[in-house]
């Protein structure tokens, strides 16, 4: 075990959900044998294409899935280990891990008031001894995300997307957690109101003190907020790495090809930066392939990699890539 | 006349749509011209009338929407004087749109071919052999593999990045001159983005039309456009060549909007988002649409909407800034 803390540690975690074909129930592999650390106050930025798994990840964290096998700790107790079968109630840890949604619109009760939305975890957890102790923790949280006190008693579709974000994270932010899980929380949103949230969870890391699991698909984004980036594949973590690491020396091809991908909003490197374009599509994840699963549509494939899953390895300065040929 | 240099000219363009709670003037005066072979990317947030812009042009507006005033000369002609079936003619053949959603724009019903053969034999005089030939031949230039059995599959068999290569075949079929795409990649993932990107510049090159595109992502704009239009309340802010708009914004709005995306020089810095929120176009300001959320907001801005001003040899701006800028220039020399 390494001597830093960690607030979360995720080991070999499988998440496999059944599926019917035809008669058969298969498992669909959404997350398969990953593992990561999140210190307090730090964080982590989950990115790749729709279907590898990233939202699964954040949302068996959270146990709103039943875990296939794996171990979770947080914050020194274990949550949940398949092979010492514990399996604790999940109730007081929910004070402590939060989650924001990504859409701002399906994501709050269209019939709630903004202050019975906010109000509702802390009702849940009864952590308030009077009226007006509630609605004095409402109005700070309102204050802290940046919404006027006046709209306390409006409904979800009167606010723009923006603002019901705010909402969202100030629902999250109701039982003080440490940690919380942000699922797209900006993708939904336009570029200038973007930056306007993006800017209000490094606000609220550096006020409060609370670690993220950052799942995005834009990698400019996730650069921007991350202190530490994990690349997911095919419900495999392909490459994690510190954030500017990650960016300036990435290592795993998809990671390259990826990054590259990325259209960058500057005409001059726009013009000078060739473009790795990967051939295909991402496989069904029913119709996994053998060993790495990125072979598919790597140019560096051997026969190894057809055989073995590559281990994630550290190749210095906490620079994990799980790769055979690089 | 006009001059003939231009595949489409856009001149003083007016939409609006009528609905119960007033006039909603969506797109508000724009000019542009566009020449064969170039791309010209417009880009603003959702509500700045972007897309309307490019539904105006095809006169594909919803059954509330209108276009009040303006011109649209394609090689010349003025296509807002079209009858409707002059119009049916024009769309297709001449100018081609793709949507943001594929899966929303193709009949889930059809095969992707029937519907592929639809649109040729709609303007073409083949029949559903020869059609179903050139269908084969367009998903190969797309780069669908193996094109002889898609062509039976439905569309939900096919993947998003697949469908949206399904659009541009049939958007292709008629080779036409203008190809509008609204949002073409906002739905898929950036590796597929990155494929369908690659393959709209390829058949650029090698079909030789203009391609308008109309996106919220300035990634796409940067790596995509000749000339760019930054849209703001159904107005345009700015326009100017790709190195005019990124390296020398000249309204506020484009300079707010640089600053709020991450890139590689604020990595480690804060973003400087835009402040308020997006406008409301009801309720539109007697000045500068943009003046509510502005920084620099003067007097003269809260009062009269500001004229299109050059700043540049290709570059043009909407904003006082320009002008109190280059007085002040005067005044010291």
């Amino acid at each position: 075990m390494s001597e830093e803390k960690y607030l979360l540690e995720v080991e070999h975690l499988k998440q496999y959900f059944p599926v019917k074909e035809g008669f058969r129930k298969v498992p669909l592999k959404a997350v398969d044998d990953i593992s990561f650390a999140i210190k307090p106050g730090e964080t982590l930025g989950l990115v790749g294409e729709s279907g590898c798994g990233k939202t699964t990840v954040g949302r068996t964290l959270l146990r709103l899935y039943q875990p296939t096998a794996g171990r979770i700790v947080f914050d020194g107790e274990v949550l949940f280990d398949s092979e010492k079968k514990i399996d604790v109630d999940m109730h007081p840890f929910r004070k402590q891990m939060q989650m924001v949604f990504q859409d701002p619109y399906s994501s709050l009760d269209p019939r709630m008031t903004v202050e019975d939305i906010i109000g509702e975890p802390l009702d849940v957890h009864k952590l308030y001894s009077s009226k007006g102790e509630r609605r004095d923790k409402i109005l700070s949280l309102m204050e802290t995300v940046g919404l006027n006190a006046e709209h306390a008693m409006r409904y979800a579709h009167e606010f723009s997307g923006g603002q019901r974000q705010r909402i969202g994270i100030a629902r999250a932010l109701a039982v003080d957690p440490k940690f919380i899980v942000c699922d797209e929380p900006v993708s939904a949103l336009d570029v200038s109101i973007q930056a306007q949230v993006v800017n209000m969870f490094e606000e609220i890391q550096e006020k409060l003190g609370v670690a993220y699991l950052f799942i995005a698909h834009d990698l400019l984004v996730v650069h921007h907020i991350s202190d530490r980036i994990a690349v997911m594949y095919l419900g495999h973590i392909m490459e994690i790495a510190d954030a500017d690491d990650l960016n300036n020396n990435p290592v795993h091809p998809y990671t390259l090809s990826l990054l590259s991908a990325v259209p960058i909003p500057d005409p001059e490197t726009a013009r000078n930066s060739k473009r790795i374009i990967l051939e295909g599509d991402v496989p069904s994840p029913l119709k996994m392939p053998s060993g790495c699963p990125f072979r598919t549509r790597c140019k560096y494939a051997t026969e190894q990699c057809a055989r073995e899953m590559p281990p994630l390895t550290d190749r210095g300065d906490r620079h994990f890539v799980a790769c055979w040929n690089k | 006349m006009a001059d003939s240099k231009y595949v489409l000219e856009v001149n003083d363009l007016h939409t609006s749509f009528f609905t119960d709670s007033g006039e909603v003037k969506a797109v508000n005066g724009i000019n542009f011209k566009l020449e064969p072979g170039k791309t010209l990317g417009i880009v603003g947030e959702s509500g700045s009338g972007k897309s309307v812009t490019a539904y105006s042009i095809m006169q594909i507006l919803a059954q509330a929407g209108r276009i009040t005033s303006g011109e649209v000369l394609y090689k010349g002609e003025d296509i807002t004087k079209y009858s409707e079936k002059e119009m049916q003619k024009f769309r297709g053949s001449k100018c081609s749109i793709i949507f943001q959603d594929p899966m929303t724009s193709l009949n889930p019903v059809f095969t992707v071919g029937y519907q592929l053969e639809e649109a040729i034999m709609l303007h073409t005089n083949k029949n559903r052999a020869q059609a179903r030939e050139r269908a084969i031949e367009l998903l190969k230039l797309v780069g669908v593999n193996d094109p002889e059995k898609r062509i039976h599959q439905y569309p939900h068999e096919h993947s998003g990045g697949m469908r949206q290569r399904d659009m541009i075949a049939m958007a292709l079929a008629c080779e036409p001159d203008i190809l509008i795409a609204d949002e073409p990649t906002t739905a898929l993932d950036v590796t597929i983005q990155a494929q369908i990107l690659e393959l709209m510049q390829k058949l650029q090159k090698e079909l030789g039309m203009a391609i308008i595109m109309v996106t919220h992502d300035l990634g796409v704009i940067a790596s995509m456009c000749d000339e760019i239009m930054v849209m703001y309340g159904g107005r345009v802010c700015e326009r100017g060549t790709a190195d005019d708009i990124f390296y020398a914004p000249a309204h506020e709005y484009t300079k707010g909007l640089l600053r709020s995306i991450p890139r590689k020089e604020n990595m480690n810095k804060k973003l400087v988002p835009i402040g308020g929120t997006p406008i409301n176009l009801l309720n539109m300001p007697a000045g500068c649409a943009f003046c509510p959320r502005c920084d620099e907001a003067m007097k003269i801005c809260l009062t009269e909407a500001p004229e299109e001003i050059r700043v540049g040899d290709t570059h043009l701006a909407s904003c006082w800034m320009n002008i109190k800028e280059a007085f002040e220039n005067s005044k010291e020399a």
